[in-house]
C-alpha cells in the first residue's frame, strides 16, 4: 500500500485500536463500555448544544495542534504549547480588560496580537536556548511550562485576582469579546472557531507556498542541508518557535476573548498536551489537524457524560496515550493491520 | 538586611540539608534511570510517568497490604512494565523515543487519574495510607546538628545513594557495563562483536523504569504517606536535566541532583522563613525557582557535556 | 589443499536488485584471496553473509568441510571468521584494550578484567607486529592505527579466516605497505585471508587467487600468476575501461579563489586546518589530496561558510569572502558538491523539483517575493534532469528514492545550474559505478574548459592524478607541497601524504 495512504490510516486505525483497548480499562472498573461509548457519543453529538459544546472545546484544540505540528514540520518539538498557552492567555487578558475606550474593531485584532506575541515570546526562549546552546527543547519548554504555570497562579491570585473561590482575573473590557455565532440554551458558539480554521489555513499556504515555508521544512527534514543550501538554522529555529508560540497563545486568547471572558488558574487544562495527540493523528498537516481536534475535542466533550454513567473521565488520556504510542511506533499498527511480519 | 538573616537562618537550620537530602532523593533515583537508559541510546524522557505510577502504585499496595515496602516492590514491577512498553515501541519497533516517551507520561496521568475515583472513593488524593519509617543512626544522634540533618532519615535516602554505586559499578565494572557504553555510542560495532544491541538497550530501559519508579515510590510512601494526582511536578524532568549536567555519569548525576534539590529546599525555606513573612499568595513565585534554575543550567551547561553519540538513534540491523 | 570456505550457490536478493545471483566462492586454506569488482557488485553482501550479518536466501556456506548455518555474527566468530569492515566498527569513547575484547570480555563471572585486557592486547599487539597504545582511546587515534586495532579484535578472537572489506581506502600508500606487510606476516601464521578491493595494483600486488564480481554474479576466478589487470578490468566492468581522462592542458586565467593562512577549528575544538595558502585560477582543476581526516573536511566547510574560520583570509574575485555566509556565497557564483549527498547535498524527503532549487528557493524565478513559483520550479526541474540525464526524469520523485549515482546527478546538475565562477567538489565519486564516475569527471572537464575555477578534494589517488592540473598535498592540517601531475611520482605524494614535505622529500634526493 502507497505512503499516501498508510499516513492516513495509521492515526484512524490507532484511534480504532485505542477505543479497544480503553473498552478493557473500563470492563476491569466493572462499568459496560458500550454505556459508556454511548454516553461519550451523546454527550458529543447527542443534541444541539452537545454539537455547539464540542466546537467551542474544538477551538483551541485546533490551534495548540497547530503549534505543535507547525513545530513538529519544522523539526522541532514544542511540548510547551500548554504554557505559551498560559502566557498569551495573561497578557492578552491584562490588555483587553483596560480596552474599554476602544471600538471593538480595534480591540478585537488587538487584543489577539498581545496574545500571540506573548506566546511567541515566550516560546522563543526556548527557540532562542536552542539556537545558542542546543538546549533540547523538549525539556525547557516543560520548564517553561511549570514557570508559567506558578507565574499564572501569582498573577490570578495577587495583582490581577479578583473574587474568591476559583482564581481569576476580572472581565475584560466588552468590546474585546468575540461576538458568539450563534447561542444553543446556554452555550455560545463562539466565532474563534473561524479564527482558528483561518489560523489553519494561514498555516497550510506558509507551509506549502512561501520560500519560508521551505526553509522551515528543510532545516526540519535536513538542518545540515538547509544550512548548506544558505538556510539560517538559528534564525529559523527561534522563528519556528515563535510561530508555533504565537499559536499557542491565540489559543488561549480565544478562549478568553470567546468563552470565559476572564483568564481562569485553569484555563488551559491540558489542551497544550492535547495538542500533540491532535499534531501526530492530523499528521501535522494543518487541515488533517483540524479533523483531528473536532475528533479530540467531541472526545473531550463527550467524556463529562461519561462521568455520569461512572467512568472518569481520565479514560480520554488514556486513549490518547495509546493513540500517540502507536503513531509513535507505526510500525506496529502497519503489522497489525497488514498481518505481515515487518523484517526482524 | 532581613534577607540576608533569613540566609544565615536557613543555612544553618539543620533541618534545610535533611530537606535538601530529602529533594535530591526522587531527583537521583530518577536521573540515574536517565543514565542507565541513555547510556545504552535510548532516550527516556518518560521518567516523569514513570515516576507518577511508581508513587500511586506504591500507595495503592501499601493500602492494600499495611507494608509499605511491598507497596515499593509493586512500584517496581509496575515501572519495570512501563519501561518495557517504551523499550518495545522505541527498541523493538524503532519508533520516536521522544514520542513515545510522551505517551506513557500521558498514560501515567490517565491511569492514575482513573483509578482513584474506583479504588479510593474520590478523586484528587488519596488518604495517608503509610509510609516508611524513618531510621535512627544512634551514632550520629549525638551532635544536635547531625541529629536534626542526617541522623534520622528514610532508608530510601540511603538506597539512592547506595544505587549511586550500585550504577556506577554495573556501568564501569563489569562486563555488561562495557556493552552498555559500547551499545550507546556506536550499536553497529557492538553488534559486529556478537552483542545483543536490543538486549544490553532493554535492559538499560528496564533499569531506568526501576530506578524512576523507586523516585516516584519516595515521594508518595517514601516521604509523605499519600498519593496527589500528578504529583511528581516535573521533577521526571528536572532528573533529565541533572543526568545532562551529571555528564551521563551516575556520580555525576548524583551531584546535579543535589543541586536541585537544594534549590527546591532553599526555595521552600524562604518561602516560610518567619523573617521574611512571604504572604501565601506570593508562594507560587518561590515554587518557579527550581525550574529557573533547571533552565539556566540545562542552557549554560548543554553542549559542554557529551552525550552518548547514538543516544535516541533507533538501531536497525 | 584444504577449503578454508565454501559459499555456494548462494543467492541474496534486497527489494530493488538481487545482490548475489547464484555466487561461488572457494577460498584454500592459508592463501590471500581477492574479491573484486565495482561498487555494488555483491561484494560486501557476499561476505556479509560469510560473517553471519545476513542471511541468504539460498546456498550453502562451508566453513572447512562443515556446512554451517549462522544466525548472527557470534556464530560465524565461534566458527573462526573475523571481519575487518570498511567502515570501522570501534567505539570512540572507549579504550583500545576494551574494543578490542567487547563482546568476548575477560573476568570473573560479571565482572570486567580490565587488567587481563590490557595484558592480552598487547601480547596479541606484540606477537603480530600491531604496535599501538592499549589505553588510548579510539577517537585520539589516527586512522592506520584504528585498523590495527580492527585487525587486532579479530585476532583476538581467535580468527583464522579474515575478511578485509576495502581496507586501504583510507591509508597512504605507506600504511597501506604497511598493512601488506602484516597480511603477509599472518599468511606466514597459517591464517587465510579474505581481501575485498577494486584497486587492481594492489589485488596483484598481495593476493594468490582472485574472484572477480559483476552485477552479482562471479564472472572469473584467476590466478594471479596467470593474469594482469587488463583482463581482471575486463571482467570487471564487462568492457575494456578507460584507464585515464581525455582531457586537452589547463589554460588558467586569473586567479580567482585566494587562500591566505588560513586556521580551522574541528567540532571537538581542536585545530584542524593549521594555516593553508593556496589560489585556484580560472580554468584549472587544482586538487587537495591526502588521507581522510588530515583536515580537508574542514577546510572545504571554511571555505563554503559552513564553518567559521578561526583565522586568515579567503578572497573570492578579489573580495574578501573570510566570514560570508552559504547564501552570499552562492550569490556571488560559489557552487559546492559537498562530500557527503545524503547529510549535505540533498533533502532526501523532498522532491528533486525542490531539492535542484536549494539556496535559490528565495529569489526569482523560483520565489516571487515571499511566495514560491511552483510553474517556473517545475519547468526549470524538467529541463535540468533531462539535460543532465537524471533517471528516472521524474521530478515529483523524492530525493531518497534516487539511485545514488542519479542523487549526485542532482546535486551536479543544481551545482551547474547555479552557472558558478568557482565550484568547490569534494569526493564526487564516492560510492559511484564506473559509469557515474565517468560522467562526474567529463562533468567537471567540461566546467573547467568552460572558464570555471574547480577546487577538488578528493582522498582517491587516481582521481586527483587524472584530472587534476595542480596538485596540493594535506597533511595534519597543513599543505605538504604542491606540485603539477605529470612532474611528481607516486612516492613522491605516498610520502607527502604522510607527513613529509616537498622540499624535505627533493631535498633527501638531490
Amino acid at each position: 500500500m502507497n505512503q499516501r495512504v498508510w499516513s492516513f490510516l495509521v492515526p484512524l486505525l490507532s484511534v480504532i485500536v485505542a477505543l479497544i483497548i480503553a473498552s478493557f480499562v473500563i470492563l476491569m472498573i466493572g462499568k459496560n463500555p458500550i454505556t459508556a461509548y454511548a454516553a461519550l457519543v451523546r454527550g458529543a453529538l447527542g443534541s444541539k448544544m452537545a454539537i455547539a459544546s464540542t466546537i467551542v472545546k474544538t477551538t483551541p484544540l485546533i490551534l495548540t495542534g497547530l503549534a505543535v505540528g507547525f513545530g513538529f514540520r519544522a523539526g522541532l518539538f514544542n511540548i510547551g504549547a500548554e504554557g505559551q498557552m498560559i502566557m498569551g492567555a495573561m497578557a492578552a487578558t491584562a490588555f483587553a480588560i483596560n480596552v474599554g475606550w476602544m471600538p471593538a474593531v480595534l480591540a478585537i485584532p488587538l487584543t489577539m496580537l498581545v496574545g500571540m506575541l506573548a506566546g511567541a515570546g515566550y516560546a522563543s526562549i526556548a527557540g532562542f536556548l536552542k539556537a545558542k546552546t542546543g538546549a533540547h527543547e523538549v525539556v525547557t519548554t516543560i520548564m517553561l511550562n511549570w514557570i508559567a504555570d506558578y507565574f499564572s497562579s501569582y498573577v490570578v491570585t495577587v495583582p490581577m485576582g479578583v473574587g474568591f473561590g476559583t482564581p481569576k482575573s476580572p472581565e475584560i473590557a466588552s468590546s474585546a469579546k468575540l461576538p458568539p455565532l450563534m447561542v444553543v440554551q446556554a452555550t455560545e458558539l463562539t466565532s474563534g472557531i473561524i479564527v482558528a480554521v483561518l489560523a489553519a489555513v494561514f498555516i497550510k499556504i506558509l507551509l506549502d507556498k512561501t520560500s519560508k515555508g521551505y526553509e522551515l521544512k528543510a532545516a526540519g527534514f535536513n538542518p545540515y542541508a538547509a544550512e548548506y543550501g544558505g538556510i539560517k538554522l538559528a534564525e529559523n529555529i527561534v522563528l519556528a518557535m515563535a510561530i508555533s508560540g504565537a499559536l499557542a497563545g491565540l489559543a488561549g486568547t480565544l478562549e478568553v476573548m470567546g468563552v470565559h471572558h476572564r483568564f481562569l488558574g485553569t484555563l488551559s487544562g491540558g489542551k497544550g498536551f492535547d495538542g500533540i495527540s491532535i499534531a501526530l493523528i492530523g499528521q501535522n498537516n494543518p487541515i488533517g489537524i483540524i479533523f483531528a481536534a473536532l475528533l479530540m475535542g467531541a472526545l473531550r466533550n463527550g467524556s463529562n457524560e461519561m462521568q455520569f454513567v461512572g467512568v472518569p473521565k481520565h479514560i480520554i488520556m488514556i486513549v490518547q496515550a495509546i493513540i500517540i504510542f502507536l503513531v509513535a511506533a507505526d510500525r506496529i499498527v502497519r503489522t497489525i493491520f497488514l498481518r505481515k511480519k515487518v523484517a526482524k | 538586611m532581613r534577607l540576608f538573616l533569613a540566609l544565615i537562618d536557613i543555612f544553618t537550620n539543620p533541618a534545610f540539608y535533611k530537606l535538601t537530602l530529602t529533594a535530591a532523593t526522587p531527583l537521583i533515583f530518577a536521573s540515574l534511570g536517565g543514565v542507565f537508559s541513555e547510556i545504552t541510546g535510548v532516550v527516556n524522557i518518560a521518567l516523569e510517568g514513570i515516576m507518577l505510577m511508581g508513587a500511586f502504585v506504591s500507595v495503592v499496595f501499601t493500602w492494600l497490604t499495611g507494608n509499605a515496602w511491598i507497596g515499593v516492590l509493586f512500584a517496581i514491577l509496575v515501572g519495570i512494565g512501563m519501561a518495557w512498553l517504551h523499550a518495545w515501541a522505541s527498541i523493538t519497533w524503532r519508533g520516536n523515543q521522544i514520542v513515545s516517551g510522551t505517551a506513557l507520561i500521558l498514560l501515567a496521568q490517565g491511569v492514575t487519574g482513573f483509578l482513584m475515583e474506583p479504588i479510593f472513593g474520590r478523586p484528587g488524593q488519596t488518604d495517608i495510607v503509610g509510609k516508611i519509617p524513618e531510621v535512627k543512626i544512634p551514632l550520629l544522634m549525638k551532635n544536635r546538628f547531625l541529629a536534626q540533618s542526617i541522623g534520622e532519615l528514610s532508608p530510601m535516602i540511603y538506597m539512592a545513594f547506595a544505587s549511586v554505586f550500585i550504577a556506577w559499578f554495573i556501568i564501569y565494572k563489569t562486563k555488561l557495563g562495557l556493552r552498555m557504553r559500547a551499545v550507546g555510542e556506536n550499536p553497529e560495532a557492538a553488534d559486529t562483536l556478537g552483542v545483543n544491541v536490543y538486549a544490553v538497550r532493554y535492559f538499560g530501559v528496564l533499569m531506568s523504569g526501576v530506578m524512576a519508579s523507586l523516585g516516584g515510590a519516595f515521594l508518595s510512601v517514601g516521604e509523605v504517606g499519600n498519593f496527589r494526582e500528578l504529583m511528581t511536578g516535573g521533577r521526571g524532568f528536572i532528573a533529565l536535566a541533572a543526568m545532562i549536567l551529571g555528564n551521563w555519569n551516575p556520580v555525576g548525576a548524583m551531584w546535579a541532583s543535589l543541586l536541585f534539590g537544594f534549590s527546591e529546599a532553599f526555595a521552600n525555606q524562604l518561602q516560610s522563613s518567619p523573617l521574611l513573612r512571604v504572604a501565601s499568595t506570593t508562594k507560587p513565585l518561590f515554587n518557579m525557582f527550581p525550574f529557573i534554575v533547571t533552565l539556566i543550567v540545562i542552557a549554560g551547561f548543554i553542549g559542554k557535556t557529551r552525550p552518548p553519540a547514538a543516544d535516541g538513534v533507533p538501531y536497525e540491523k | 589443499m584444504e577449503k578454508a570456505v565454501e559459499m555456494i550457490q548462494i543467492v541474496k536478493r534486497f527489494p530493488q536488485v538481487v545482490a548475489n545471483d547464484h555466487v561461488d566462492l572457494t577460498v584454500l586454506k592459508g592463501e590471500i584471496h581477492a574479491i573484486v569488482g565495482e561498487n555494488g557488485a555483491g561484494k560486501t553482501t557476499l561476505m556479509n553473509q560469510l560473517y553471519g550479518l545476513l542471511k541468504p536466501d539460498s546456498g550453502e556456506i562451508r566453513i572447512f568441510g562443515k556446512k554451517v548455518n549462522f544466525k548472527g555474527p557470534r556464530d560465524a566468530i565461534l566458527m573462526g571468521i573475523g571481519m575487518v569492515h570498511q567502515h570501522f566498527m570501534l567505539v570512540n569513547n572507549l579504550t583500545v584494550a576494551e574494543n578490542v575484547v567487547l563482546g568476548s570480555e575477560a573476568g570473573i563471572g560479571p565482572l570486567f578484567d580490565l587488567k587481563s585486557a590490557r595484558k592480552k592486547v598487547s601480547e596479541l599487539s606484540k606477537r603480530y607486529g600491531l604496535h599501538v597504545d592499549v589505553d588510548a582511546k579510539i577517537e585520539d587515534l589516527p586512522v592506520g592505527m584504528q585498523q590495527r586495532v580492527e585487525i587486532l579484535k579479530v585476532l583476538y578472537r581467535g580468527a583464522e579466516i579474515l575478511i578485509l572489506d576495502e581496507p586501504t581506502a583510507v591509508l597512504t600508500p605507506q600504511e597501506t605497505e604497511e598493512l601488506f606487510e602484516t597480511m603477509f606476516r599472518l599468511r606466514e601464521n597459517g591464517k587465510t585471508i579474505i581481501f575485498i578491493s577494486h584497486k587492481l595494483n594492489e589485488v596483484m600486488r598481495v593476493s594468490d587467487r582472485i574472484t572477480v564480481m559483476r552485477q552479482g554474479k562471479v564472472t572469473g576466478v584467476l590466478n594471479k600468476s596467470e593474469t594482469d589487470p587488463r583482463q581482471i578490468a575486463r571482467l570487471m566492468v564487462g568492457r575494456d575501461v578507460v584507464f585515464t581522462v581525455e582531457k586537452t592542458p589547463a589554460r588558467p586565467n586569473g586567479v580567482v579563489l585566494k587562500v591566505e593562512n588560513l586556521h580551522v577549528k574541528d567540532y571537538r575544538n581542536l585545530e584542524a586546518v593549521k594555516g593553508v595558502s593556496f589560489e585556484v585560477r580560472a580554468g584549472e582543476i587544482y586538487a587537495i589530496a591526502g588521507v581522510a581526516g588530515n583536515g580537508q573536511t574542514e577546510l572545504v566547510e571554511a571555505l563554503t561558510g559552513l564553518r567559521k574560520p578561526v583565522s586568515g583570509r579567503v578572497y573570492f574575485l578579489g573580495k574578501d569572502i573570510t566570514h560570508a555566509t552559504p547564501r552570499e556565497l552562492r550569490e556571488m557564483g560559489m557552487g559546492h558538491i559537498p562530500e557527503d549527498r545524503h547529510k549535505y547535498g540533498l533533502i532526501l524527503q523532498f522532491p528533486a523539483y525542490y531539492n535542484v532549487i536549494l539556496g535559490r528557493h528565495h529569489r526569482p524565478p523560483f520565489a516571487n517575493g515571499e511566495f514560491l513559483c511552483h510553474s517556473k520550479i517545475l519547468s526549470f526541474a524538467e529541463n535540468l534532469l533531462s539535460r543532465f540525464d537524471v533517471r528516472p526524469n521524474n521530478v515529483r520523485m523524492l530525493g531518497a528514492n534516487f539511485s545514488g549515482g542519479n542523487q549526485q546527478k542532482l546535486v551536479i546538475a543544481r551545482e551547474i545550474g547555479l552557472e558558478p565562477k568557482l565550484m568547490v567538489v569534494s569526493q564526487p565519486t564516492r560510492g559511484l559505478d564506473v559509469g557515474a564516475t565517468e560522467f562526474v569527471h567529463k562533468t567537471l572537464i567540461q566546467l573547467r574548459d568552460s572558464g570555471v575555477a574547480i577546487l577538488l578534494v578528493s582522498m582517491e589517488l587516481d582521481e586527483v592524478l587524472s584530472l587534476a592540473d595542480r596538485i596540493a598535498v594535506m597533511y595534519n592540517g597543513q599543505i605538504m607541497g604542491e606540485v603539477e601531475p605529470n612532474a611528481v611520482s607516486i612516492e613522491e605524494i605516498g610520502l607527502m601524504m604522510a607527513g613529509h614535505r616537498l622540499e624535505e622529500i627533493r631535498g633527501r634526493v638531490a
